[in-house]
């Protein structure tokens, strides 16, 4: 018998045909006339006219018939709500047939009637089927649960059925404990608040008993669900961990990757110290490399994922570069991803390796595969600076090739080799220039235009390069016509004698005759600057760039975070949150990866324990790419900013501009632009002497026009209360007491001097013993007349920093020795480290992105800042004031995210990232240094500060 | 979850429509036809997210199988139930093709009710799905209570994939370790990568419910057992060379994997019938069967000279069979002269290929192929690709090394014990992708 001739019915009055059929007496008719239906319904034709006559055939004893006209019932219920309710009786009937199967099939296939007036009447049986005998239609009932709650929520909770529910995840059978825990899930996420699922280790050990027994898919839903919760400390953590990993052996791919969900999360707490973390690291790696071997849907599903645990745990996988070789055969999509994996994984090791196979690659036959190719020669060459040389020639034999879109992407790639390594590859501008005119792409052509100007001094005919693309200005992308304004600015200013007609040329067109407003913007302030003072108009334009980083196309990493969290899922996939792509409330509350605490300290502050400095972990360890922070904070960036190479040349410099009219002309003239990271690294653990840099401030008023990060005006350094440094008892009647100030750029100790003795006290004088930061007094102490019984006096001493520098526990601690005409004392104190905030701390932004990235991992340090009332802004500014730089900031999903910098008076630069949640008094607070022992004082000195 | 299920043939027309969830619209069986099946483009991503609502997607010869769902659901899972799915298909009904689609249709909706339940996979084990979903549809009326418990209890229970009471007049067992190795060499020998995947696939006929444990040379049992033994010496003199390291192996799901996890043993109650007990991976120390010695020269620009040399590296008392090697030509080829010793070699212009066989060959011996290949002059610029050489074979050995040591059947209910079982073990090596560049 073959059903397909069912599809063929096509002719006319058929729906009278079929009816006639429908009320046939005739069994087998009946039956033949349903599926004649069913197939129409299948090809989208309405049968919904035939809605009684079918109702009517429901009462059967013959299974496939009623399984096919339930079908109907389902896809139609809700177009004819009225028909519906003849079919109750039926259902309610069905509900306590012997036969489990049709217990089943009635309880599952009203659950999918989305009429309200059905569902009042479901309540009854779903109650009695939750309770069945039968594990088979209670697994079925617990999911008709999660039918009913999407219809209507209300009824479900009143009528209980979600304690019931509950019950039945201590249900004796796998299945119906996996039914239940996926139907409670799903409830769960449209209630984000609830504590539906109330998981506690009790319930978690169900749940990880059921998770041996239950079928491949229960095992899939029973670890999504597990990967929500927060296990209370390590020990539970390490203990879930054991009883999961099993489950990386399954022939199920989802298994596994749903498993490595779990494990990546619980790892978050476990100490890195610990055996079994290195166990547990080591064993994720065979199971994601055999995901590869499975079929290349899945593949590309493994891929995705693989993409983000190489950026949040690139130690699993540093060693198995190989297997992401991509083969002749694999998917257009497998390849692609693959690709990605390799430069992420390319290191100096298996360097030589990873460049033959992308020069294999480069000569393949997808565009988009080629062009991917090529580029990833490029970064290998920005990673790999040992690579870098034979990139390049790589490179040069691919632009012989004279393949079109080969060629152009070389020249995309060659630009950027030239700004991590200045001055070492220029010799093959000349084959570069010889490309010219078949470049057609703006990204080609604007890279071609800014190594012209860059290099224009070299170029013998730049003016006449750079004049032939000027004839078609107008018709050149946005971001060719601002290239080649700046490059032929550049022109200008390095052969001023030749181009001055060329020049006059571009600023006109770029300022008069071009409606695009960032190009005219960039057109006037090149003019102005041209025309007011030229030596500085060079100083801006022609200033030393910025690095650019290694990395790219980096998650930045809550987002990373927060992915890792949907490992398996469609997030994982499209690299997006899910409120990005799912519509309503499922799916829209964010997760994140617990923090480390250890067993031993209480629940209740876990901040304590990272606070108390105990390896805390080094969560975020990287930037948004610089392409997306920029592009937030300057609209003048001319890359869109999704572009995945490094940012385009020319937005460092001009940012150069922006900060050189914001009024941070000083630091940059300073030469502070190239130094600072320098000057940060020069400093290890042990601070050496460095002459302190007690600039001026930097001018406010028209700096702080321009800061788009949102500071306000700087407000006061905060200065702590005095304390009683020395009491009366112990100096012979000498009470001093005293606090530190930054005022105007120096570093003053303010001391009250209290005579509590009965004689006059003469001859002060102060010394400080060797510390940390080489604070010394910068004058004698001035107590001019004796000091009388009961009698105070206060005395402000200026400090220097070029005193001898000792290391001390704290690292603030200042030993001090006051000497009077009666005898010394010796006292101690602490000063707060905000003091030694100096007023040029504020980073450049692509120095701070490559400073952030640069420091280890391990410098990384987290604490929390709780009960602070300030909103970002405020937040911000009051730093300011204590010369703490906010330097970017950005906002994330409510989250607003402040990026700052601090440089301490011996040049050591402190990068913090702040956290601040709208509506959470609890401040996240990141801070990274070379020198990681300041990390706590530096943290203390926020907390004062905020808090005061 | 899962909000809907298409099937479309190769025009794009809907076949089976079975949708699961509300937030999911007739119109999303049009988007995924216009966007995807009628697209220009090669299909670029078999994900595909389209106005807010997510499209899966595999492909069956001509058919195309397409989840939809507008929610962030576990994607791996996804795609694992629509392999499940077709093999659930294949099992009741043979080839998916549009035919058998459109013959089994009523069947298939009975499926789709049975294995997704609100978008939830449920059970999805042939072997149990056998027992209810029949096209003898009437057959639920006639059963008696114990027999639908016994159903319902199988479906749901921790042993869904085996039933109660089997019974064989003779135990049998029938074991294929099959690997398929794979390769990626440089021109000048220099493997680029190589890895076997194996296969261990069973047959089993046993009465009632027997507790199996099946036994290999994996390294980490051997050198276990070889430290608990006598003396460590002794140990090490067996398993030597005879143990291999496995890189990671899955399961099937009978076998408890946290048995093997704490004990590495592999113990289970098999499934009746044929299945995948597991499967592995190895890298390390790999028999490679074949060696591909290329040699392109370039002669002018309208010829070229090939020269592929092949020698097989195993005893020379075992062959190999159906041995296809397929050397690529380019795409402006006129004409191809061929010489080879052994077998025989065509050239398949529509293949762009010249493929040469030979039946069978025997353990360390040569041979060889010359050809010469004519190119008609052309303008295009791009260099020709030159894509890899590659090989099919088929041997009678693991080239992984993988040696069965034992297969035990208990089964303490029934009077049978693992003498009287009757096992066949067999080793089956075939070419995965198996290519040198050249």
């Amino acid at each position: 018998m073959t059903d397909s001739k069912y599809f063929t019915t096509t002719k006319k009055g058929e729906i009278f045909e079929l009816k006639a059929e429908l009320n046939s007496d005739k069994k087998e008719k009946k039956k033949e006339a349903v599926k004649k239906v069913i197939a129409s319904m299948t090809v989208g034709k309405d049968v919904s006219a035939l809605f009684p006559d079918v109702v009517n055939c429901m009462q059967t004893d013959n299974l496939e018939l009623k399984k096919l006209v339930y079908l109907y019932l389902m896809n139609y219920a809700k177009s004819q709500p009225d028909m519906a309710i003849m079919a109750v009786n039926t259902f309610v009937k069905d509900c306590e047939d012997a036969n489990p199967l049709i217990r089943a099939l009635a309880v599952r296939t009203m659950g999918c009637i989305r009429v309200d007036k059905i569902t009042e009447y479901l309540c009854e049986p779903l109650r009695k089927c939750l309770k069945d005998e039968d594990p088979y239609v209670r697994k079925t009932a617990a999911v008709c649960v999660a039918k009913l709650h999407d219809i209507n929520a209300q009824l479900v909770e009143d009528q209980g059925f979600l304690d019931t529910l509950k019950d039945l995840i201590s249900d004796s059978n796998p299945m119906v404990v996996a039914n239940a825990v996926a139907a409670l899930s799903e409830i769960a996420e449209s209630h984000p608040n609830s504590n539906l699922l109330d998981l506690n280790p009790q319930s978690i050990n169900k749940l990880l008993t059921a998770l041996n027994e239950c079928t491949e898919w229960g095992q899939i839903f029973i670890l999504d669900c597990l990967a929500n919760y927060t296990p209370r400390d390590d020990r539970e953590s390490q203990s879930i961990c054991e009883r999961v990993t099993p489950r990386l052996s399954h022939a199920n791919s989802a298994v596994v990757l749903s498993a490595v969900k779990v494990l990546m999360k619980f790892m978050e707490m476990l100490p890195k110290d610990l055996d079994y973390y290195s166990t547990l690291l080591k064993k994720l790696a065979p199971p994601l490399v055999t995901l590869l071997s499975a079929e290349p849907e899945l593949q590309y599903v493994a891929l995705r994922n693989i993409n983000l645990i190489v950026q949040k745990r690139p130690e699993i996988l540093k060693h198995e570069m190989k297997v992401f070789f991509v083969k002749y055969n694999d998917p257009i999509y497998v390849k692609l991803e693959k690709l990605d994996i390799m430069i992420r994984l390319a290191s100096q090791a298996n360097i030589a390796q990873v460049l033959a196979e992308l020069k294999e690659y480069a000569t393949e036959v997808d565009v988009d595969f080629v062009r991917k190719a090529v580029r990833a020669i490029g970064r290998c060459a920005i990673k790999v600076e040992q690579s870098a040389e034979r990139c390049v020639s790589t490179l040069l034999d691919l632009i012989q090739t004279k393949v079109n879109y080969v060629v152009q992407e070389a020249i995309v790639v060659i630009k950027d080799i030239f700004r991590k390594y200045p001055n070492k590859y220029e010799s093959v501008i000349a084959t570069l220039c010889e490309n010219l005119d078949s470049l057609d792409e703006p990204e080609a052509r604007a890279a071609m235009i800014w190594i012209v100007g860059e290099y224009a001094e070299r170029i013998d005919n730049a003016d006449e390069l750079l004049e032939s693309f000027l004839e078609g200005f107008h018709d050149e992308s946005t971001q060719v016509q601002l290239q080649l304004l700046t490059a032929i600015v550049k022109l200008f200013l390095k052969k001023p004698t030749e181009t001055q007609e060329l020049v006059q040329q571009v600023l006109s067109l770029a300022t008069q005759d071009s409606d695009n407003p960032d190009l005219r913007d960039r057109g006037y302030i090149y003019w102005r600057l041209l025309s007011t003072d030229p030596v500085a108009a060079k100083e801006v334009v022609l200033a030393e760039k910025p690095l650019i980083s290694e990395e790219t196309d980096l998650i930045e990493p809550t987002l990373l975070e927060e992915l890792i969290c949907h490992i398996g899922t469609l997030a994982s996939v499209y690299h997006k949150p899910p409120s990005a792509f799912v519509e309503g409330s499922r799916g829209v509350m964010h997760k994140r990866l617990p923090a480390r605490t250890g067993s031993g300290e209480s629940t209740e502050s876990p901040d304590v324990g990272a606070a108390g400095g105990s390896a805390p972990e080094a969560a975020p360890s990287i930037i948004p790419s610089q392409g997306d922070l920029l592009g937030d904070l300057l609209n003048l960036d001319m890359a869109p900013p999704t572009t995945s190479g490094p940012p385009p040349p020319s937005t460092g410099m001009q940012m150069g501009g922006m900060d050189l009219l914001g009024g941070g002309l000083d630091s940059l003239l300073g030469g502070d632009i190239g130094g600072s990271p320098a000057m940060g690294a020069g400093f290890g653990a042990a601070p050496a002497v460095m002459p302190a840099s007690l600039n001026a401030p930097v001018g406010g008023g028209l700096g702080d026009l321009f800061d788009l990060g949102g500071v306000g005006m700087p407000m006061g350094a905060y200065i702590p209360p005095k304390i009683v440094w020395l009491p009366a008892m112990k100096a012979k009647g000498l009470e001093i007491s005293g606090t530190f100030a930054r005022r105007a750029g120096v570093i003053q100790m303010e001391l009250i001097l209290t005579n509590k003795a009965m004689s006059v006290m003469t001859d002060f004088a102060i010394q400080f013993n060797r510390n940390s930061f080489g604070l010394a007094p910068a004058g004698p102490l001035q107590v001019l007349t004796p000091l009388g019984p009961n009698q105070t006096i206060e005395v402000s001493l200026p400090l220097s920093t070029v005193g001898p520098v000792m290391k001390m526990d704290p690292l603030n601690n200042l030993q001090v020795a006051v000497k009077n005409n009666i005898d010394v004392f010796y006292f101690s104190c602490q000063y707060p480290i905000s003091m030694l905030f100096v007023e040029d701390g504020k980073m450049e932004r692509q120095v701070f992105l490559a400073t952030w990235k640069d420091i280890p991992n391990d410098n990384e340090s987290q604490f929390q800042i709780k009960d602070c009332h300030l909103n970002s802004d405020a937040a911000s500014s009051k730093l300011q004031g204590s010369n703490i730089f906010t330097i970017a900031k950005r906002t994330v999903e409510g989250q607003d995210m402040l990026y700052m910098s601090i440089k301490l008076s011996n040049g050591i630069w402190v990068l913090a990232e702040l956290r601040v949640q709208a509506g959470n008094p609890n401040y996240t607070i990141s801070l990274k240094c070379r020198a990681p022992e300041v990390s706590q004082c530096v943290f203390q000195c926020y907390e004062a500060v905020l808090k005061n | 979850m899962i909000g809907g299920l298409f099937i479309y043939n190769h025009k794009g027309e809907v076949l089976i429509s079975r949708v699961y969830r509300d937030d999911i619209g007739r119109n999303a069986v049009d988007a995924f036809r216009v966007n995807v099946i009628h697209a220009r483009q090669q299909v670029r991503s078999p994900v595909t997210n389209i106005a807010r609502t997510s499209f899966f997607h595999v492909k069956r010869s001509n058919i195309w199988l397409a989840v939809v769902t507008k929610q962030n659901v576990n994607a791996a899972m996804v795609f694992e139930f629509l392999y499940k799915m077709c093999d659930v298909m294949a099992s009741y009904f043979g080839k998916i093709s549009e035919e058998n689609i459109k013959n089994n249709f009523v069947l298939i909706y009975e499926l789709l009710d049975e294995i997704l339940d609100f978008g939830y996979p449920q059970n999805s084990e042939t072997g149990s799905l056998k027992t209810f979903i029949t096209q003898q549809g009437i057959k639920g009326q006639h059963q008696t209570k114990e027999e639908q418990s016994q159903i319902t209890s199988q479906v749901t229970g921790q042993i869904g994939w085996r039933r109660e009471g089997i019974k064989y007049r003779r135990n049998e067992l029938f074991l294929d370790v099959l690997e398929s190795v794979n390769l990626l060499m440089s021109p000048q020998g220099q493997v680029l990568s190589a890895h076997v995947s194996g296969r261990v696939v069973m047959k089993s006929y046993l009465s009632g419910m027997p507790e199996c444990k099946f036994g290999m040379n994996d390294k980490i049992i051997i050198d276990k057992a070889g430290k608990g033994g006598v003396t460590n010496e002794a140990g090490k003199s067996t398993s030597g060379k005879q143990s291999i390291a496995i890189d990671d192996c899955t399961f099937n799901q009978c076998v408890r994997l946290s048995k093997f996890d704490s004990e590495r043993s592999i113990s289970f109650i098999p499934p009746d019938g044929e299945y995948e007990l597991m499967r592995y991976r190895t890298t390390k120390d790999i028999i490679l069967p074949f060696r591909v010695i290329p040699l392109v020269r370039e002669v002018g620009r309208t010829k070229l000279e090939v020269k592929v040399v092949i020698k097989s590296n195993f005893k020379p008392s075992l062959l190999a069979q159906k041995i296809e090697v397929r050397i690529p030509t380019p795409l402006n080829t006129s004409g191809v002269q061929v010489i080879c010793m052994k077998g025989k070699a065509k050239y398949k212009a529509s293949e762009n290929a010249i493929v040469w066989k030979i039946k069978r060959m025997a353990g360390m011996k040569e041979s060889q192929i010359s050809a010469e290949i004519e190119l008609l002059p052309t303008n295009d610029k791009k260099k020709w690709a030159r894509p890899p050489i590659s090989m099919n074979f088929e041997v009678p050995f693991a080239p992984s090394g993988l040696k069965v040591r034992y297969l035990k059947v208990f089964e303490s209910k029934l009077n049978y014990s693992d003498h009287d079982v009757i096992k066949w073990v067999r080793y089956i090596g075939r070419s995965g992708i198996y290519e040198t560049r050249c």
